[in-house]
């Protein structure tokens, strides 16, 4: 299995020593002296702030008027580090970037950890650390937060719930029900990387070049195509569980239009596609975690395209369809041979455990 | 990736498709037998680039779809047992057995394991000398080898916690039982590559000669089928009955000697029952008497099964060709991917899951609308 699959603790220090136990232990969950310590010597050092650090039952602070967003994730990622992120990293982007799809800024999010009794103190400070990172590089808070504790056996090591709240952009007007006929689609890179990744992990699978998740909090770039499209974007989302596929679905369906996309548009790299032909898994299927789609008005699309293309996480952003009244809630793709096929949602998990 | 791509190519396929428009007179009905081959058809639309005469009727070659319901239901009894890792590949999991399917029985708390090899579960049973490890073996001659492989393995390795649960079918035995059934209207096969890549197709020139039928062995990539299906056309037209080879960069006419030895090693012919289909003599593999011991059948010795099929899948049907999945009245409405009736309708491989998944419910105007305006709309 490739190198980079364990854990880094290398970029990890700790301003003061954990002291006590290597593992946590059943009292570390127990809201006495040892979860004190937790909080105290590893999530305020990790997450400061000042809404953290008075420590209260709720973190208290101002957001300026206009409308709220909040939404809430749990992550149950197998392994809990991977080439191209982790479970920390996972828990702060996927609050983040289902924030920024509404057209929400987000600014504050929880974080809630059910640990298992035995997990090493060591990856759980990877974990902090790498939500700490996340954090900083969306711009995002880590206010309030929870421990618990449960038997070994009854948990596989750590899971973590972020909720998180955001400002709702002014002017901005998306909803999965807003896609309208004639629509261009594009979405911001390419598909499958995350459940690859994932996958070839679990399974050992190793090719040339190893497949990344491409885990990263959307904020930023969304920011920058609502700067310069705010009106003529109708929708947005990103890709996850279920992949392209059921995204594309659910707008067909809440919006009651068609959608209509070319598969020689794709954009998927070469491992992932042979992964995929591998496992026997459809890339528009297999789950993504920094990706967005756009339902963008025609006129602006080359605009939003240009944006995308110059930000760092939308370089390979492409236009892959677009919307139709034909065909209601239906999506329909154009094979690279030159006929056609419905891409339905996804019945059950293609792959489980994968966030 | 040069092999993934150099046979899905767009330009070339639109050429074939109108080639084999211009040696079609007459309408034929050719039988793909493989299920890999029937997805990929109505995966990349090829049924819609024919001339409407050429009809593409979907073979029983789907493993998971042909496994007896009895042997599905010792599956399940099996998999239910404290003490038994029960390992499967992942398309067996939902296909129901007469009262539940293996993710219900894994739900209840068995023990049940998606390998993606079947040596993956000979490892586990050496991991697990406390338990009894199970593989469902089931296929056509295509995984056989790599079931063989891990009996040959285990009784090597003298693991006595491995066994196997075997429903292997063969291929050409299938091909009779279609051509001599009352009614049969299939005129010409595309052999299936990948068992053709083990066995050879030194088997089929009798067959061609006894039914007078083409039989082409044919590949799996779009390019790949297309091309067979147009040898298997230009065969009909001029009224010749021949065996090609259209998928040469894979298959040759012995085999692979060394899979075959393995499995005469392993393996002896018996009849067969195929779900949906009934018992066809000669038509399957079971572990002979030097590997008995690895057989899960003998090992937990299930009785009292009784089995009984819904009365509204007509399953059967689509597996023989007399009928389209969407031709059956419970398709779409009773049965779904999400509450099978059927296993055709459960595994990819099966025409009616691929039929339901692709759409092929709408009619051909509704697809063909659905792409016209794909032409000028997407770039980037």
């Amino acid at each position: 299995m490739a190198e980079s699959g364990t854990p880094d603790f290398s970029n990890w220090s700790c301003p003061l020593p954990l002291v006590g136990y290597p593992n946590i232990v059943m009292g570390h969950g127990g809201g006495g002296k040892l979860g004190n310590e937790l909080v105290e010597h590893l999530f305020l050092p990790a997450f400061r702030n000042p809404a953290l650090e008075n420590l209260g039952d709720a973190a208290v602070f101002e957001l300026g008027p206009g409308k709220l967003a909040m939404s809430t994730d749990s992550f149950v990622v197998q392994p809990l580090f991977f080439p191209g992120g982790s479970i920390g990293a996972l828990a702060v982007n996927g609050t983040v970037n289902d924030l920024a799809v509404s057209g929400a800024e987000p600014k504050y999010l929880s974080a809630s950890f059910i640990l298992e009794e035995g997990f090493p103190l060591a990856q759980l400070a990877a974990v902090v650390n790498a939500m700490a990172e996340a954090a900083a590089t969306a711009g995002v808070r880590i206010v309030t937060g929870d421990t618990k504790v449960v038997e070994r056996g009854h948990g596989d090591g750590c899971y973590i719930n972020t909720a998180g709240v955001g400002m709702l952009r002014p002017g901005v007007n998306v909803g999965p029900h807003r896609a309208q006929a004639g629509d261009m689609v594009l979405i911001s890179g390419t598909i499958g990387d995350h459940g690859m990744a994932i996958m070839s992990v679990r399974e050992g699978l190793e090719f040339e070049s190893q497949i990344r998740s491409d885990c990263a909090a959307l904020n930023g770039m969304i920011a920058e195509v609502l700067d310069a499209a705010g009106e003529a974007v109708h929708a947005m989302r990103d890709p996850t569980r279920g992949g392209l596929a059921s995204t594309l679905n659910e707008i067909a369906t809440s919006s009651n239009v068609g959608i209509e996309i070319d598969e020689t548009s794709l954009p998927v790299r070469p491992e992932v596609q042979s992964a995929c032909e591998l496992l026997g898994l459809d890339p528009v299927y297999v789950a993504n975690e920094g990706k967005a789609v756009f339902f963008v008005a025609p006129e602006a699309a080359d605009q939003v395209l240009r944006v995308l293309r110059a930000h760092p996480l939308g370089r390979e952003a492409a236009c892959i369809g677009q919307v139709t009244s034909q065909h209601k809630r239906m999506l329909v793709e154009r094979t690279s041979i030159g006929g056609n096929r419905v891409i339905p949602t996804q019945i059950g998990e293609q792959l489980p455990r994968i966030c | 990736m040069k092999y993934l791509t150099e046979f899905r190519n767009g330009e070339i396929a639109q050429r074939m498709a109108r080639e084999i428009a211009l040696v079609a007179t007459r309408p034929w009905k050719i039988m793909e037998v493989c299920g890999g081959q029937t997805h990929s058809i109505i995966r990349n639309g090829i049924d819609q680039m024919l001339p409407a005469g050429i009809e593409m009727v979907h073979g029983p070659g789907c493993p998971v779809c042909v496994t007896p319901l009895e042997l599905i239901d010792k599956a399940l009894a099996i998999a239910a047992q404290p003490g038994v890792i029960f390992c499967s590949f992942g398309d067996m999991l939902r296909v129901p057995g007469t009262d539940a399917d293996l993710f219900q029985i894994k739900g209840a708390g068995g023990d049940v394991r998606v390998v993606y090899s079947p040596l993956d579960a000979v490892e586990l049973a050496a991991k697990n000398p406390d338990r009894q490890v199970v593989f469902f073996g089931v296929g056509f001659e295509t995984t056989a080898p790599a079931n063989a492989m891990s009996v040959h393995l285990a009784k090597r390795r003298g693991l006595k916690n491995f066994s196997l649960l075997v429903s292997h079918v063969l291929v050409p035995p299938a091909i009779e039982a279609i051509m001599s059934s009352p009614g049969n209207k299939v005129q010409a096969f595309l052999a299936a590559g990948h068992v053709c890549s083990v066995m050879g197709y030194w088997k089929y020139p009798p067959l061609a000669e006894k039914y007078g039928i083409p039989i082409v062995v044919t590949g799996f990539e779009p390019l790949d089928l297309l091309d067979g299906i147009r040898r298997a056309v230009v065969q009909l037209e001029a009224g010749k009955h021949e065996v090609e080879n259209a998928y040469a960069r894979v298959v040759t006419f012995d085999g692979n000697r060394a899979a075959q030895n393995l499995l005469a090693e392993v393996f002896e012919v018996t009849d067969r029952a195929w779900r949906g289909i009934g018992v066809i003599p000669k038509s399957g593999w079971r572990l002979n008497d030097a590997y008995r011991e690895f057989d899960a059948e003998e090992r937990f010795q299930i009785s009292g099964i009784h089995t009984e099929e819904s009365p509204l899948c007509h399953s059967g049907d689509v597996l023989r060709g007399a009928i389209k999945p969407a031709e059956c009245p419970a398709f779409g409405k009773e049965c779904s991917p999400r509450h099978p009736l059927g296993a055709t309708m459960v595994s990819s491989e099966g025409a009616c899951a691929a039929y339901f998944n692709y759409g092929r419910f709408l009619s051909s105007e509704e697809l063909a609308s659905a792409g016209a305006a794909l032409s000028g709309a997407a770039h980037g």
